[in-house]
């Protein structure tokens, strides 16, 4: 049984006073394994981030169904998903290490186990000493991995990431990408990986699916010959070249479409 | 020269001028003190304690009136925030709000609730309560879409999300609306105490006016200046503290 599947998933947002309907996606059928590494990249406004939201229970599908560990998911996130989005979410009025406390004073657990498991994030993400900063004080990309650490403090089973490194510079991303892999690899939980980026795609991802311009349809999913092992260092793999190319060439036309029709997200 | 520098030298320049002019005759003493005497009349005043009472039941009623405003606005702000039909219907409303004599109801206040402290307080209740509702709307509806979002993600109610989401995000602005109510709770109270009641600030300074009483009236009014602007410092310090984590 797949961990996560989609049969069918469709969306349209319905006409409003001012916009007609708009068919931002699907229908869609995927089907993703347990532990693994799933990136979607598609053309602006194709629907990936609603797709994101669709799986994490924000949102929820005009037709089809989205199921995760067997379980359809309906109207409200379900338990075990943890999400980390493009735009910086850690609280300014919290300081690094309350930031990722946040997710567990949900959760039953003893102070010293909340303690232990934030004191584990804290050095995971290497803002061990930062823990008592608040956000004003960091770089965008050390807020960024607050807000992984407080997603990973949750020990989710299922990880959504919508662009979460897209505001920051090139040699940041691949850092942040091997910190990304390496997590993946401690946790070994499932991953989906929203990005624009062909090569963070093919860097990162056991396997890439490619959707059209919209209304966002899966066109091919490419598995890529990376090991569990894999980081940053296999840009210089000739087989990365090949892995982007054949992005690249799925993505075109879909690009010059999207770009034709203006490329709005609705 | 700082800007705070400025701001002391304009109040000092100020104080020494109008005691050289009240010295000098060119102000009547029957119009005003030197400002030294008003200083010296109200540490006999504080010393011979015979003003405590009504300087206690004075700050009781603005604290009473603020503490009730900043409450009631905070939660009515965070209700009608969620519901975008009565948003629409009493926004209006708020915004000729404070074009509405609240003391033309002090009389009706007086007929049902009696001649207690309860008509004061609620005069300062009601002049502080709308800046507290505004401004929270307006610190809400600044809340990134992101935070709410992550509100679901963490599976908070609405309730949790708007006490450990919402309304620390909305902080500063609604910190604005707390500032404005302790501001109002003091004009409405003391207001109100002038107009019609037996105890408090307002009417000693109405009383001693009425009988020509400059060394109780002048002392009256300065301490009443001073309590207001060390409570606003307070706030502006802590206002400062809180934008200071926020703010690179």
């Amino acid at each position: 049984m797949a961990h996560l599947e989609l049969r069918g998933v469709t969306r349209v947002f319905p006409a409003t006073a001012t916009t007609a309907a708009v068919e931002a996606l699907g229908p869609i059928d995927l089907a993703i394994e347990r532990g693994e590494f799933f990136a979607l990249v598609g053309p602006s406004g194709c629907g990936k981030s609603t797709l994101l939201e669709i799986i994490a229970g924000l949102i929820g599908p005009t037709a089809g169904a989205v199921t995760l560990e067997g379980r359809t998911i309906a109207g409200e996130v379900p338990d075990g998903v943890g999400i980390v989005f493009q735009e910086d979410a850690s609280f300014p009025w919290l300081t690094v290490r309350d930031n990722i406390a946040f997710g567990l004073r949900q959760a039953a657990g003893t102070a010293a186990e909340t303690r232990a498991r934030v004191d584990h994030a804290l050095m995971l993400m290497g803002l061990a000493d930062f823990a008592g900063a608040y956000p004003v004080q960091l770089s965008g990309g050390m807020r960024q991995r607050v807000c992984i650490a407080r997603t990973l403090v949750q020990r989710p089973r299922l990880i959504l990431l919508d662009e979460p490194f897209g505001a920051l510079d090139q040699q940041t991303r691949f850092l942040m990408g091997d910190e990304l892999i390496r997590l993946w690899r401690d946790t070994t939980a499932t991953i989906v990986l929203i990005t624009h980026s062909l090569d963070e795609a093919a860097m990162l991802a056991d396997r890439v699916g490619v959707l059209s311009a919209r209304p966002g349809r899966l066109l091919d999913v490419i598995r890529t010959p990376w090991s569990e092992q894999r980081g940053s260092g296999i840009i210089a793999d000739p087989r990365f070249g090949a892995v982007t190319a054949r992005l690249w060439q799925l993505l075109r036309e879909e690009s010059l479409r999207a770009m034709a029709a203006g490329g709005a997200r609705p | 020269m700082t800007p705070r520098a400025v701001r002391l030298a304009l109040v000092i320049g100020a104080v020494l001028l109008l005691e050289a002019l009240s010295r000098l005759g060119a102000i009547d003493r029957f119009a005003m003190l030197p400002p030294s005497e008003i200083v010296w009349h109200l540490g006999r005043i504080l010393l011979s304690a015979q003003y405590w009472p009504a300087i206690a039941k004075t700050l009781g009623n603005v604290a009473s009136a603020c503490a009730a405003a900043v409450v009631a606005g905070v939660v009515l702000g965070a209700l009608i925030h969620r519901w975008r039909g009565l948003r629409e219907t009493l926004d209006p409303l708020f915004a000729a709000y404070y074009a509405i004599p609240v003391y033309a109801f002090y009389p009706l206040f007086i007929v049902v609730f009696g001649l207690g402290d309860l008509p004061q307080v609620l005069i300062g209740f009601m002049l502080g309560l709308v800046a507290v509702i505004v401004n929270t709307l307006n610190g809400l509806d600044r809340v990134p879409r992101v935070l709410t979002k992550t509100a679901r993600i963490h599976r908070l109610n609405a309730l949790s999300a708007a006490i450990r989401i919402s309304l620390p995000c909305a902080a500063p602005y609604i910190f604005t609306g707390i500032k404005l109510a302790v501001a109002y709770s003091f004009i409405g109270v003391i207001g109100a105490e002038l107009i019609m009641a037996r105890t408090g600030l307002g009417y000693e300074i109405g009383y001693a006016y009425n009988n020509f009483d400059n060394t109780v009236m002048y002392p009256l009014i300065v301490l009443v200046l001073a309590i207001a602007a060390s409570v606003n410092a307070v706030f502006h310090r802590w206002e400062k503290k809180m934008l200071a984590r926020r703010r690179a």
